[in-house]
């Protein structure tokens, strides 16, 4: 057990390393020279010489790599080249608030994705299951500008209970945090809400027709209890994998709904960032969200594991 | 009538898509303390109506007409409420594989107690306490302590003796069960059935007993329905029907299960062609040794089989015998080179074979052809007859156009199939048909050799007949050498000339079948032996003592053996421990 999750760890810090050099290569090949943009296109030639010797620009790509690498493993992400500020203090704030923001929708959507999911797969192929399903995809196919902005409207424009921005000011209380989080939360929660719940459907209906589940009926176990412990002690490996999957996307992939409430996240420092060709910024970002997903695998990976009888019995195998 | 325990009525069940129905108006009671055999083919319905009994179709079935009352309740429009107070508690299910019907992420007392449980008729300990008392009586092993491994922590014929445990714990009236042993070791089986035995007389329980096996059924029934295409074609007490059986079809079945118990003075050994021993072998297996893992020295580190030798000659039926996890496939696998062994030679004619597939020539693959045991996985479900066997002709012998269509229906007249099934796709076939077209792919390469693995295992006992028939017919016409992998005896007995008897991995007996079977020298075949089932009353009391008498001798002979050699003494403790 013990060795699985060292191994298993072992193994993402490798993936993470792998990753970084990625995110550099990546970064490398963006086109557009970073002194030249910063310095605007009416700059000469020496002083764009000068900034990138500034920048250390001049110096071999592995050099500047490992000097990158190691300034992150002591919590030195470098300067941003447009604010001239630490990257550092521009990703803490924001990745405070990208945290709550994902924080509050998991605690929010997770349990009720799962719930709606198991009550589907319980009544799979009834009106019930039916009218919900269709529901559930209606919302995972609609883009989620489209139910920001409809959530926008009908809240904030019509009945005038929300602010349609969501902008966090430092030391604002907890009333007006939740206020300005409301639209964001409920807008995420619906496109998480149905993925998750889709795919709880699916793999739950699965394990009902397995032959342990007859079984089960056959010995008199009323459904809910079918579904809720016979088949969910089954689906705990995938399901951590979908949540994990969720909870990432929720870390990067929100930028659309940062974009629609002005909400200041990670995904809309990422995007000015690469307008800008503000390289340390923009390597700073995609490493976060990198590191997210491969984190989050691990930790669903681990999961699934610890959920199953039979890997521990072949890990004490091994020992033999 | 009233006092029975189990009334069905002129049931009929049909497909919700329509066509025949699956099971015809039948009508069938038991009362107390009987045991009703439903015998009968796959595709007799004989599982419908069983569950029928518990008041659960499988989906895309609907009941069409009748009725089903168990103990005065009306099963077939009783509430789902209703029904769950019944499962479990007054009808109790057993299913045919154990392996599936349990939860692999539960403990055993878990799901043991979980009737009890969900019937709230007994408190936690007192559930787990008589779930305990029953592992006892069903000599399971450390009662008080199996139960918190979980399902694939015992072995199967242990894991059926948890269900039948299962079906027993809140001592229902009536108990139904799927061909429990079918999918066990003919020794399993044996335990198996006693223990079943047992529990049904201990609690003078009634029961619904679901078999395709006349001998198993035999020792357990005191009644017997036969069923064919969801009618019953005949119904009588267990001796009647063994004795005096009046339908054609009930003829066939006693019959074949006749024929299938041991007959040393039948076929095997009488009729061998006898060559003199001066004639070089057709396929010489020489001390092989063969497993998985990291190879040192020649041996693997985890070995399946070990120190192999097998002769096998032009015409010649040579038996692998052996249960599963005795190596017997690996042994198939290795010969036909799609495992090569970690040490000992394989001689074609005299001529040493590479030990992978990849490194033997088209003609030397040609000469050895593999027959697999499920034709459902083994022929393409998306290919015709014709084109899955033109395949094999275009491969080896470059055969094509009408050349190769005469060919194919040469092949398929060789396996007693009409030549318009080339144009038919597998699912258009029945099992015993498929089977044939998989002997037809193999013969189409014109082999030499042919190792038939567990070919009748999945079929029914007079489909499983006439395959064998067929097999041995084609060795005499063709001359073919064929090494027949079985772990049915019976098989074997009519059919080989030489037997070699496999147990984990090592030869524990070989020589002429009529000597091996007719008097083992070795206490494993004895057990085999013995374990074959028989459809005469007492064989199975008999057969228990037998396996009581030899268990001592099997114990001191797997330790010798595990003491005897590093690496299979470390592949036994892992299989055996806890």
């Amino acid at each position: 057990m013990l060795s699985f999750i060292l191994k298993r760890v072992l193994q993402t810090i490798v993936l993470l390393l792998a990753v970084s050099i990625l995110v550099f290569i990546g970064c490398e090949i963006l086109p557009g020279d970073v002194a030249q943009v910063a310095l605007g296109q009416f700059a000469t030639e020496d002083n764009v010489r000068a900034l990138r010797l500034e920048l250390g620009l001049d110096r071999p790509a592995y050099e500047r790599y490992l000097s990158w690498l190691v300034g992150i493993l002591q919590g030195d992400w470098g300067q941003s080249i447009t604010t001239k500020t630490p990257v550092a203090t521009m990703l803490s704030e924001r990745l405070w608030n990208t945290g709550l923001l994902a924080l509050v929708t998991t605690v929010v959507a997770v349990p009720l994705a799962l719930v709606l999911g198991l009550l589907m797969a319980v009544g799979a192929g009834r009106t019930w299951d039916r009218s919900a399903s269709i529901v559930v995809l209606g919302l995972s196919a609609t883009p989620e500008f489209l139910i920001g902005s409809l959530a926008v409207l009908l809240f904030a424009v019509q009945l005038r209970w929300l602010p349609a921005v969501a902008y966090l000011s430092p030391g604002s209380g907890f009333s007006q945090t939740a206020r300005a989080l409301f639209l964001p939360v409920l807008t995420l929660v619906i496109v998480v809400t149905a993925q998750i719940a889709r795919m709880t459907r699916a793999i739950i209906a699965n394990l009902l027709t397995q032959p342990f589940v007859e079984m089960a009926v056959l010995k008199g176990v009323p459904s809910r209890r079918i579904v809720g412990v016979h088949a969910l002690i089954n689906a705990v490996g995938p399901l951590a994998n979908i949540v994990a999957l969720n909870i990432a996307y929720l870390v990067s992939g929100v930028v659309v709904v940062e974009t629609i409430f002005a909400y200041p996240g990670l995904a809309g420092l990422m995007i000015n960032a690469v307008q800008a060709r503000d390289l340390p910024v923009v390597q700073a970002c995609a490493l976060i969200f990198c590191a997210t997903y491969v984190i989050m695998i691990l930790v669903a990976d681990i999961l699934a594991h610890l959920y199953d009888p039979r890997s521990n019995a072949q890990a004490a195998m091994e020992k033999l | 009538m009233t006092s029975s325990v189990l009334n069905i009525q002129d049931l009929v069940v049909e497909p919700m898509a329509g066509g025949r129905p699956v099971v015809d108006g039948i009508s069938i009671s038991v009362e107390r303390g009987e045991v009703l055999a439903l015998i009968g083919a796959s595709g007799s319905g004989k599982t419908t109506l069983a569950l029928a009994a518990l008041g659960h179709l499988r989906p895309g079935l609907r009941v069409q007409n009748g009725s089903v009352t168990l103990d005065g309740t009306e099963m077939l429009r009783a509430a789902p409420r209703m029904l769950r107070s019944l499962r479990g508690r007054a009808i109790a299910y057993i299913a045919q594989s154990a392996a599936a019907a349990f939860n692999p992420r539960m403990r055993l007392d878990a799901q043991i107690t979980e009737v009890s449980r969900v019937h709230r008729s007994r408190s936690h300990k007192e559930a787990i306490q008589t779930a305990h008392r029953l592992y006892g009586r069903l000599d399971l092993p450390n009662p008080d302590l199996v139960g918190s491994r979980f399902p694939h922590q015992v072995s199967g014929g242990q894991l059926q003796r948890f269900m039948i445990a299962m079906g027993l714990q809140e001592s229902p009236l009536l108990l139904v069960c799927d061909e429990p042993t079918s999918a066990l070791d003919v020794t399993t089986q044996v335990e198996v059935l006693r223990a079943l035995k047992q529990g049904i007389a201990d609690n003078n329980t009634a029961a619904l007993f679901v078999s395709h096996d006349l001998a198993v059924v035999s020792q357990i029934a005191t009644k017997i329905a036969v069923l064919r295409s969801g009618r019953m074609i005949e119904f009588g007490t267990a001796r009647d029907i063994l004795e005096s059986p009046k339908d054609a079809y009930t003829k066939e079945l006693v019959a074949a299960s006749k024929h299938m118990t041991i007959s040393p003075t039948s076929r095997g050994g009488s009729v061998a062609p006898a060559p003199g021993p001066e004639k070089a072998p057709l396929l010489a297996v020489q001390k092989v040794v063969a497993g998985f893992g990291k190879v040192t020295d020649g041996s693997p580190s985890v070995t399946t089989l070990n120190d192999i030798s097998l002769n096998l000659r032009k015409g010649e039926i040579v038996a692998v015998i052996g249960e599963s996890g005795s190596g017997k496939s690996t042994l198939a696998r290795v010969i036909a080179g799609l495992h090569p062994a970690a040490r000992g030679e394989i001689y074609m004619d005299g001529k040493r074979l590479a030990g992978s597939v990849e490194n033997r020539t088209v003609s030397e693959r040609r000469r050895i052809q593999l027959v697999f045991q499920s034709a459902d996985t083994a022929l393409n479900q998306k290919h015709s007859v014709g084109r899955i066997l033109g395949r094999v002709l275009k491969f080896f012998h470059g055969t094509s156009g009408s050349a190769r269509e005469t060919r194919v229906a040469e092949l398929l007249k060789m396996v007693q199939l009409p030549p318009e099934y080339a144009n038919r796709l597998p699912s258009q076939l029945s099992g015993g048909e498929k089977q044939r077209v998989n002997l037809a792919r193999a013969l189409a390469a014109e082999p030499e050799v042919l190792i038939c693995d567990e070919i009748t295992s999945a079929l029914d006992t007079i489909v499983a007949e006439s395959i064998i028939r067929l097999v041995e017919s084609l060795s005499k016409e063709l001359g073919l050498g064929i090494i027949f992998i079985s772990h049915d005896l019976a098989t074997v007995s009519a059919l080989a000339q030489e037997v070699t008897v496999l147990r984990h991995g090592r030869i524990v007996e070989s020589g002429s079948t009529q000597a091996v079977l007719s008097a083992p020298q070795n206490p494993y075949t004895q057990l085999l032996v013995s374990s074959v089932p028989q459809a005469r009353p007492g064989w199975l009391e008999e057969a228990v003592a037998t396996r009581n008498r030899l268990r001592h001798a099997l114990e001191a002979d797997r330790s010798s053996q595990a003491l005897a050699s590093d690496g299979v003494g470390n592949a036994l403790a892992i299989t055996t421990g806890p």
